[in-house]
């Protein structure tokens, strides 16, 4: 996260004491142990030394098969040799950052964008362009206006990034002509998209328009796999599927980072897919996070004030809400963690300040209780302060909840901050 | 070789801060050849001290908690000295609406300020009030919670339409907020140790307009001079303002006093710290090495003066 006050801030959302919803955890706790212990179990007897040996940078054989399952699931046929298995799927944003990244290079990026991938274009110095999204996904039109204005400034974007499904915070989905559309700019300017899907298989309803992957067949678009959201981030197991040539320099970064992928991890999956039953634990975690899904929205329908706006994702682990403009998700962080419950303020999914005040809450890492319980005491402060501001301004809109009317329109408008709200002398 | 407790983390804001602080001490103590209990604060924290038995406790938290006189007035109930300040002196520091109240009734030069509970605005109906305040203050104002250690909470309010937004913000960190007269000029930090002022510091922002919660924690976003450049006279006024909060307040040991240079060479004092930071970019270990003593010589002097303090 970009700013050390909000990293500090969630420190403190750690403490056992706070529901959390703002992780972005699986709940691991539906993976039946007697499957680990039998997977365990099978290594042991059957390749135990190989389990504790380095392996090759560009992963094991047999994880790339167990790969190609889950990419064939979602409809994609990729090459073994152009994968990559790496610790995680974050290690692949890394990767190629590093790989493509020169100081003040351009990478355009979702705004919001997933959090996690704010201080890694940080650290390598990107300057991050981030297109609005509405609930559709990025928007296309401004993505490619956006791309003419860097033209006109002779300025060439080093890749795309994009989380079109289930989007990571904004939980929305990019339609299918729009993945058709991004293909094409890619295509028509030879630019580089990352395809980001860890969510993908985590679809809760309605049917799922084809990677951007299967629609450029791996020309332009780079794809990013993990086993962390259909099996464990615990393994720390994901993959890169990515044409030669960055490949080539993305597998040199990587070796020169961890020389290779965990080979016990990569032999866990191994001798977990050959049970043959993933799709079934894939299906029973579709199952428990649709309730919670569906438990939230309730939630914010019943405790969030009707000025609030929250998107309904088809799948996936988030809800991005949209609070009134005077409102600062960081500041009112702070106050929701003295009623101990915590979400992601909205500011860390910008690199340039917007995003003040939104907020990214996650259900997949709570039971239905505690999303209820949370949600009630956010939308508590929440109106706590709206109540506030009225008796300020003289203002006494009641803050009463109520469904919105036409969601997922506007939740997604960012306005663009004044400087006055960046705080602060310090003192 | 003396036990000693050092205490850190718990729930305050500057969690994190607090922690790296007392990794810091912890370090400098075990080299100083003391036997260091590490204790990040929890709800064992009566548990731990009894099962340790040190023979005294090395507050590194700050904020809530660690700063305000909340864990003093444990260690007091348990019999174990303690660094720093003592209970009332930390409530009187850590509020600061409190602090600038004394501080006026001494003389001792401040920022013009108007404090409120929520209860003003809720019930009172205190809004009414905020033009004859912004009038007498003039843009920018300053909005802070009351009790608040770090920036966090601080917003800056350049016109009418900003300061209700600016009050819910500062509302979310305590009950009681004060607007404050801004003062444009130097920010300058006197830290004072056993009753003598240490060379003054001045923080010098990079890049923002304003110094903020983020510059004063990361290396390289704020350059400190250290001792502060300042015209004739101003660095020994500004010691003795900030030696004469300090006795105000009634600190002992240790604690930072953070004054602002108005461009008319006034100075006014905004705060005091009764448990200022000890990381690597923090201001106090800073004045302690222009001063000619290192860090870890600063800790031991800290440690002695607790054990000085402590009833035989």
């Amino acid at each position: 996260m970009k700013s050390s006050a909000m990293r500090d801030l969630m420190a403190v959302t750690a403490r056992p004491e706070v529901i959390s919803l703002a992780g972005g955890l699986p709940d691991t706790s539906t993976f039946p142990p007697d499957t680990f212990a039998a997977v365990a179990q099978r290594i042991a007897a059957e390749s135990c030394a190989k389990a504790l040996q380095y392996g090759p940078t560009e992963g094991l054989d047999e994880t790339k098969d167990c790969i190609a399952a889950v990419m064939g699931a979602e409809g994609m046929q990729a090459d073994a040799e152009d994968v990559i298995v790496t610790t995680g799927g974050q290690q692949v944003i890394d990767l190629v950052a590093k790989t493509l990244i020169d100081p003040g290079d351009v990478v355009i990026a979702e705004g919001p964008t997933y959090p996690g991938a704010v201080p890694v274009f940080s650290t390598y110095q990107a300057d991050v362009v981030q297109v609005d999204m509405d609930a559709d996904g990025m928007r296309i039109d401004l993505l490619e206006e956006k791309l003419e204005r860097l033209e006109r400034d002779g300025r060439r974007p080093k890749f795309i990034y994009t989380v079109p499904s289930f989007q990571n915070p904004a939980g929305v989905t990019m339609s299918l002509p729009r993945r058709r559309r991004l293909v094409e700019v890619a295509h028509e300017r030879e630019l580089l998209v990352l395809e980001d899907n860890p969510y993908g298989l985590l679809r809760y309803e309605g049917e799922p328009p084809a990677p951007l992957f299967a629609l450029d067949g791996g020309v332009y678009v780079m794809y990013l796999g993990t086993f962390s959201k259909i099996l464990s981030p615990g393994i720390r197991l994901g993959w890169v599927v990515a044409p030669p040539p960055v490949l080539e320099k993305i597998n040199l970064g990587k070796q020169a980072t961890d020389l290779c992928t965990s080979t016990l991890s990569q032999l866990m999956v191994q001798a977990y897919f050959e049970r043959g039953r993933w799709r079934d634990y894939v299906d029973s975690l579709t199952a428990v996070y649709r309730a919670r899904r569906d438990t939230m929205l309730d939630a914010l329908a019943d405790h969030f004030p009707r000025q609030a706006e929250w998107t309904r994702p088809a799948g996936g682990l988030f809800i991005w809400a949209t609070l009134p403009d005077f409102i600062d998700t960081t500041d009112l962080l702070a106050r929701a963690l003295r009623d101990n419950v915590a979400f992601v303020p909205g500011e860390a999914a910008f690199l340039d300040g917007r995003g003040r005040n939104s907020m990214r809450l996650n259900f997949s890492g709570c039971d239905e209780e505690s999303i209820r319980e949370g949600i009630r005491r956010i939308g508590e402060v929440v109106t706590e302060q709206m109540e506030l501001y009225g008796t300020l301004t003289g203002e006494h809109e009641a803050a009463r909840p109520t469904t919105p009317e036409e969601p997922g329109a506007e939740v997604l408008r960012m306005p663009t901050p004044e400087q006055r709200d960046r705080r602060s002398t310090g003192r | 070789m003396t036990r000693v407790a050092v205490l850190k983390g718990g729930r305050s804001l500057e969690r994190q801060v607090s922690l790296r602080s007392g990794a810091r001490v912890e370090d400098a103590l075990g080299r100083l050849g003391h036997d260091v209990v590490s204790i990040d604060v929890a709800l064992d924290l009566i548990r731990r001290l009894r099962e340790t038995e040190p023979e005294v406790a090395f507050i590194a938290m700050h904020g809530r908690d660690g700063e305000d006189g909340t864990v003093q007035e444990l260690l007091e109930i348990l019999g174990v000295p303690y660094t720093g300040s003592g209970v009332l002196a930390c409530a009187r520091a850590t509020d600061k609406v409190l602090a600038k109240h004394l501080m006026v009734e001494a003389g001792i030069p401040t920022p013009e300020f108007f404090a409120f509970n929520e209860t003003a605005f809720r019930e009172l109906g205190a809004a009414e009030a905020l033009p004859a305040i912004e009038e007498r203050l003039d843009f920018p104002i300053v909005v802070k919670p009351s009790s608040q250690g770090s920036a966090l909470g601080i917003k800056f309010a350049r016109s009418a339409t900003d300061v209700p937004a600016a009050l819910v913000a500062a509302f979310s960190y305590d009950s009681r907020v004060l607007l404050e007269r801004y003062v444009d000029g130097r920010d300058l930090a006197v830290s004072i140790l056993d009753d003598e002022p240490l060379p003054v510091v001045e923080a010098v922002p990079r890049d923002d307009e304003f110094y903020d919660f983020e510059a004063r924690y990361e290396i390289g976003r704020t350059d400190f001079a250290c001792p502060a450049d300042l015209p004739d006279g101003l660095t020994e006024q500004a010691q003795d303002l900030a030696l004469r909060t300090y006795r105000l307040l009634g600190c002992s040991g240790f604690a930072r006093v953070d004054l602002m240079l108005g461009a008319a060479g006034e100075l006014t004092v905004l705060e005091a710290n009764p448990i200022p930071g000890l990381t690597e970019t923090s201001l106090l270990p800073q004045a302690a090495e222009a001063a000619g003593m290192p860090f870890d010589e600063l800790v031991g002097r800290i440690l002695e003066l607790a054990l000085e303090r402590a009833p035989a």
